[in-house]
């Protein structure tokens, strides 16, 4: 009876946590659907403290208030740039909190399959393990603390393949029945931190947003994992749909490269700038010297392709973020409007370092969401529009993804800067983008390049555009 | 309750549920979705405090400790955040009026001196 009514209380708030998830389909009320999850949560926490109360409650109070005063810390004061390192340190967290208690459940129980489900607590104890170190290697990528280029380890694969094979055996033998060492969960850990660091290290750069999305779906499942082990259903309802938005997120971005899940993680096909077709090595390195004369008159021709430009498309990079472009980007923009020309933002999908990454950040600096258009409904519109002005993005401008085979953006789909009147490409200098692979933009006659810092030069344009406050 | 069909069948549903109104989200609200579900994942948080309902020796209760900090830092944070980014995508699409213009750019101003503070 009373695990009936524990039953319908747990449906109830999954209710309540699906009712919030779909509020994120309108932006106007993502916010309160938000707040609806927070508060499903909250309830559960509730319930349970009141149905199972905490021995010590000094104590578990005291761990509950340290976690949230750091967290809402950390919250208040991060700057969007550096959200996908957040998200990816806070996803690790979660991810070693489902590891331990899967290991500590099982254990307590002494492992004996009729009290706990062992094979899923094993499941659940390795990819917690795996999310734990891999999060943790994405954030120190993201922030700079790790070297952001793909490292292959030594003994990668054995890694890798050893610690799947021996969880999926552990798991099966104990869900057959047979029983486990009592030492064994507690080892697993070990390789399962491994395996979870040798996947983040292979990936880099613009493949970031698959491997966040990845995690996050893999510490849904983790969760999930330990719903099944202390029997609660909230819990695995919660970590399923973590886990389905994960998935969701991981495709899209897979799409959005026109990459599978396996080639990313095995970051096998990233080939260095210097083996692509056409690539001439001295070119690119030594290069001439710039010229101010050359670059003085790229910005008078920028000027007058802008002041000319009835129709205006940005197309923002990373780039424009880690030179923290954004806000005149968009005080750019809304000059032009007030000039009466249309302007809106061309969001590539994987732009930035997770999904979504630079609406976040041209949302902060004050950009109308209206304006920010996804890759399928602003790819048709390139051809009409007068001027497109890229601040920071390569690859994801890049022709050689639909005119040149064999290329690691060979198939991508790319945002079609190329098509209007006028290119002026704000970018820091004519290097290739994270693929490696060479822009024939920059060569190409209708394009204008401002090289330099993204800030300085959108600075200019807007100086000239008569905005006294310009920084 | 101690049915494992019972839980798969509450997997598999809110995994369904869940897939079919996740697709609907628009692009442009991607990372706020992924922080908050990020934010749902720390829900083994309840997990942590189960654990605390029975007695347990030294090390496990140590770890225990640990996975409750841990996932209040990850509910918390998820949640705080995510908050904190709608917050910018509530702002109703406007054209800059004359009037409204100054206005806005003390908006611009306010996020970089705070970030200024930061090292």
């Amino acid at each position: 009876m009373d695990s009936w009514l524990q039953l319908a209380i747990d449906l109830a708030l999954i209710l309540v946590l699906i009712a919030g998830v779909a509020q994120f389909r309108d932006r106007k009320r993502a916010r309160s659907g938000n707040f609806t999850a927070a508060l499903a949560l909250m309830s559960a926490l509730g319930i349970l403290l009141y149905r199972y109360p905490v021995l010590e409650p000094a104590v578990v109070f005291g761990a509950l208030v340290a976690g949230a005063a750091v967290a809402g810390l950390v919250a208040v004061r991060v700057r969007m740039i550096h959200m996908p390192a957040l998200v990816a340190f806070q996803n690790g967290a979660g991810g070693l909190a489902a590891s331990i208690v899967s290991l500590v459940e099982m254990e307590r129980a002494g492992l004996d399959p009729a009290v706990v489900n062992v094979g899923v607590g094993i499941l659940g104890l390795v990819l917690g393990a795996v999310t734990f170190a891999g999060s943790m290697t994405a954030a120190g990528k993201l922030s700079g603390f790790l070297r952001q280029r793909p490292t292959v380890m030594p003994g990668h694969a054995v890694v890798l393949a050893g610690t799947v094979l021996a969880t999926f055996a552990l798991g099966a033998l104990a869900a057959v029945g047979i029983s486990v060492p009592a030492w064994l969960p507690a080892v697993m850990i070990a390789p399962a931190l491994l395996a979870g660091v040798a996947i983040a290290v292979r990936v880099g750069g613009a493949d970031m947003p698959v491997l966040i999305s990845f995690f996050n779906a893999g510490t849904g499942l983790a969760a999930a994992f330990c719903g099944v082990v202390v029997q609660n259903s909230f819990l695995i309802a919660c970590g399923a749909m973590v886990g389905a938005s994960g998935t969701i997120l991981t495709h899209a971005m897979c799409r959005a490269m026109n990459r599978s899940i396996v080639k990313v993680l095995a970051g096998g096909d990233v080939i260095p700038a210097a083996r692509m077709p056409g690539f001439d090595e001295s070119a690119g390195a030594a290069g001439e010297p710039r010229r101010r004369e050359d670059d003085r008159r790229s910005l008078r021709a920028a000027l007058s392709a802008v002041r000319d430009a009835g129709s205006v498309i940005i197309v923002p990079g990373y780039g424009m973020a880690l030179a923290q472009a954004q806000a005149d980007v968009v005080k750019l923009a809304d000059r032009l409007e007030k000039l009466g020309k249309t302007v809106s933002f061309a969001i590539h999908p994987v732009a930035g370092r997770m999904p979504g990454h630079m609406n976040v950040l041209l949302a902060e600096a004050g950009a109308d969401y209206e304006k920010l258009k996804q890759m399928d409904e602003i790819n048709p519109i390139f051809k009409e529009t007068d001027l497109a002005l890229v601040v920071g993005a390569c690859d994801v401008v890049n022709p050689a993804a639909i005119h040149v085979e064999d290329t690691p953006i060979s198939g991508m789909p790319i945002l079609l800067a190329y098509e209007a009147a006028h290119v002026v490409i704000c970018n820091l200098d004519e290097s290739p983008g994270y693929s490696g692979v060479d822009n024939p933009l920059y060569t190409a006659s209708n394009a204008i390049l401002l090289w330099g810092d993204a800030k300085a030069s959108i600075g200019q344009l807007l100086e000239s555009l008569g905005i006294s406050d310009s920084r | 309750m101690n049915d494992l069909l019972l839980l798969a069948v509450i997997f598999a549903f809110s995994f369904v549920a869940g897939y079919f109104l996740i697709l609907r989200v628009p692009t442009q609200l991607h990372t706020p979705l992924m922080s908050m579900t990020n934010a749902v994942s720390g829900v083994t948080l309840l997990g942590a405090l189960l654990l605390f309902a029975a007695r347990m020796d030294t090390l496990h209760r140590t770890l225990s400790l640990a996975a409750v900090i841990l996932a209040t830092f990850n509910v918390a944070g998820g949640f705080a955040v995510t908050d904190r980014m709608l917050k910018f995508f509530r702002k109703e699409g406007k054209m800059p009026q004359p009037g409204g213009a100054l206005e806005r750019r003390d908006d611009l101003k306010a996020p970089s001196q705070s970030a200024s503070d930061n090292p």
